[in-house]
């Protein structure tokens, strides 16, 4: 039997969203609470004594960098446990025994998550408007890069949510990687202002494109060309859906 | 097929419907040669032939860890079989695993459910994750049918461990499945509650569905099934019809206390397959054949008593256990499948 069952992907998405909203209180109040946190003591404390950078304001600059760091952590964390708890809990036997392939699966599940990651990233505009002053050059770019990433990192998390056995494991790899290379990639600055073999270092380390990509759609120039943060970033969600079929395909993890 | 009432066929499940009616007559699931040996090396379905038919109860009985769930897990999707093959609504599943699943339902046999969401929701959603349009009227059905629909809107959790069981049988009802699975229905639920769910599976078939169901009560068995199969480290030692097995099988064992012990077996009780046990103070009944022979036998035993005059102050009576049937079994016909 061929095809799409749209009503599977559907109520996946609409459970998925519901459980989110469950929660919804904690999970917008802690981001926003952070992400002004960020403000207070970035843009307001330290920003004060930075120079513009590439004729931005500090305060301004970092914002598409905090977006960034709440969009990685937010979306890779919501897929990973959306998966996982099923896992964990046992509730899996009815996704496995649904007519559904990995397209409803995915659709479902970490579109709801991106979603909710989208959601978040407005809030946060929204949250920015009140400590800083910013445009944004290119909206429209910036709307789908936001997807983009979005929907890659909830990409990732699944897979995560999928290895992970444990919670520990579940946690260990946004702490122990994505963290500190979010850190390090150019969110509260611009690589250029690291001295030399520190500046050619932080071109191995990916987020540095997506922030540089995503603050390319903010003031219209950045530390890397954004055609090149855009194919990364693309080439990062085809990696992550193709080991997602290739999970599906062999059950790995998921049948025994 | 058995026409379902209220139920609005899809032009697919009747193309489907149709093609099954011509060629596979009454055979609804065809394992052959089924095998599952899990990763650590233990083989926990071992070359499984069966065959279950159109519209029957069927019963797998099978001590833990026999391989049951095993069974309806490579079935269900949940576990890869290492080998065979399994044909249902006439197709091998790896061609039709979609419109199969569709129209399989799975209760499990763990409590497993999101423990924080309200019962209606969590029945709503099975029916949507199985492909069907929502439908309000059904799911208001399947909740009222299973005396679930006083707590539709409390969280799961807040159920009883019968009740969140129920739960999982109306998620398992709510995209009206041919094919049901109800791995150990009645674990952990009470006497009355076996009985409302031996009556609902009852209208289940009735309605057309055909359901397998694994238990470790023979009683059950024989209260519900057409037919029984019983399994014992991964492999089918015997299938049967039910009746033919209880009678083959089954037994009765009663333990007549005596008032005062005696030295030997009185004549008047020689026709009965009675010893006299615990130096003489009990008497031990043994027989029957698991369709109420033993019972009777067993009152006409105390009769015999009276004429007799042997005072008794005590009876046990014990129909046989399904672990009886399996000692009988492995060391009656140890390599023999049926
Ligand atoms: N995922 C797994 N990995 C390894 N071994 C497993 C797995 N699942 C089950 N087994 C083993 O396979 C055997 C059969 O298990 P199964 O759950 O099918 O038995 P069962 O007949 O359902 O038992 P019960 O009556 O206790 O439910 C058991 O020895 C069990 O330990
Ligand atoms: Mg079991």
């Amino acid at each position: 039997m061929m095809g799409f069952n749209f009503r599977s992907m559907r109520a996946i998405y609409q459970r998925e969203l519901y459980r989110a909203l469950r929660t919804a209180f904690q999970s917008i109040l802690a981001p926003v609470l952070t992400t002004s946190l960020y403000f207070i003591v970035f843009g307001a404390a330290i920003g004060g004594r930075m120079p513009d950078l590439g004729g931005v304001d500090y305060g301004a600059f970092i914002v598409p960098g905090l977006l960034l760091l709440t969009l990685l952590s937010e979306s890779t964390s919501n897929a990973s446990f959306g998966i996982y708890m099923p896992r964990f809990t046992g509730t899996i036997y009815e996704l496995l025994s649904a007519p559904i392939g990995v397209a409803e699966t995915l659709v479902g599940f970490v579109g709801a998550a991106a979603t909710k990651s989208l959601i978040l990233a407005a809030i946060i505009l929204a949250t920015a408007t009140l400590f800083v002053d910013y445009s944004i050059a290119h909206p429209v770019l910036a709307v789908f890069y936001i997807m983009l990433v979005a929907a890659s990192f909830s990409l990732f998390g699944f897979i995560l949510g999928i290895w992970a056995d444990s919670f520990e494991k579940l946690g260990i790899i946004p702490q122990l990687i994505l963290l500190p290379l979010t850190f390090l990639g150019g969110t509260f600055y611009s690589i250029d202002m690291l001295p030399d073999p520190w500046r050619a270092a932080a071109l191995f380390n990916p987020i540095v494109y997506l922030v540089s990509g995503l603050r390319w759609t903010f003031y219209g120039s950045a530390d890397v060309p954004i055609e090149i943060s855009f194919g990364l970033t693309l080439g990062f969600l085809a990696i992550c859906v193709a080991i997602i079929t290739f999970i599906f395909r062999t059950g790995w993890r998921l049948r025994a | 097929m058995p026409l379902r009432k209220g139920i609005v066929f899809t032009a697919m499940e009747i193309r489907l419907c149709c093609c099954h009616e011509r060629g596979m007559d009454d055979i609804i699931l065809r394992l052959s040669g089924l095998t599952k040996t899990y990763p650590g090396g233990l083989t926990a379905m071992n070359n499984v032939d069966l065959t279950i038919r159109r519209g029957e109860i069927f019963a797998l009985l099978g001590p833990n860890g026999a391989g049951k769930t095993t069974l309806i897990g490579a079935v269900c999707g949940l576990v890869t079989p290492t080998s065979g093959t399994i044909e249902v609504f006439g197709d091998n599943i790896r061609n039709n695993w979609r419109s199969a699943r569709a129209r399989i339902g799975l209760v499990p046999q763990e409590l497993s459910t999101d423990m924080f969401e309200p019962v209606h929701r969590a029945v709503s959603y099975s029916r949507g994750l199985f492909g069907l349009a929502p439908d309000k009227a059904r799911i208001e059905e399947v909740l009222r049918s299973l005396s679930l629909w006083d707590k539709r809107d409390e969280q799961i959790r807040a159920l009883s461990g019968g009740m969140k069981r129920r739960v999982l049988i109306a998620k398992a009802m709510a995209h009206e499945p041919d094919l049901l699975f109800l791995d150990e229905p009645t674990a952990g639920v009470d006497v009355e509650l076996r009985k409302d769910m031996w009556r609902l599976i009852g209208e289940m078939r009735e309605r057309g569905t055909t359901i397998i169901l694994t238990t470790h009560y023979i009683e059950e068995a024989e209260e519900m099934a057409d037919r029984v199969g019983v399994i014992r480290k991964g492999k089918v030692l015997m299938v049967d019809d039910k009746n033919a097995m209880m009678q083959r099988l089954g037994t009765t064992e009663a333990v007549i206390t005596l008032a005062v012990p005696l030295a030997q077996l009185p004549l008047a009780l020689k026709d009965f397959p009675v010893t006299l046990e615990n130096g003489g103070s009990k008497l031990c009944y043994r027989g029957g054949d698991g369709s109420g022979k033993g019972r009777a036998e067993v009152a006409g035993l105390t009769k015999a008593l009276v004429r007799a005059d042997i005072d008794y102050v005590g009876i046990e009576i014990r129909e046989s256990s399904l672990e009886d049937i399996f000692v009988g079994l492995v060391e009656n016909d140890a390599g023999e499948a049926a």
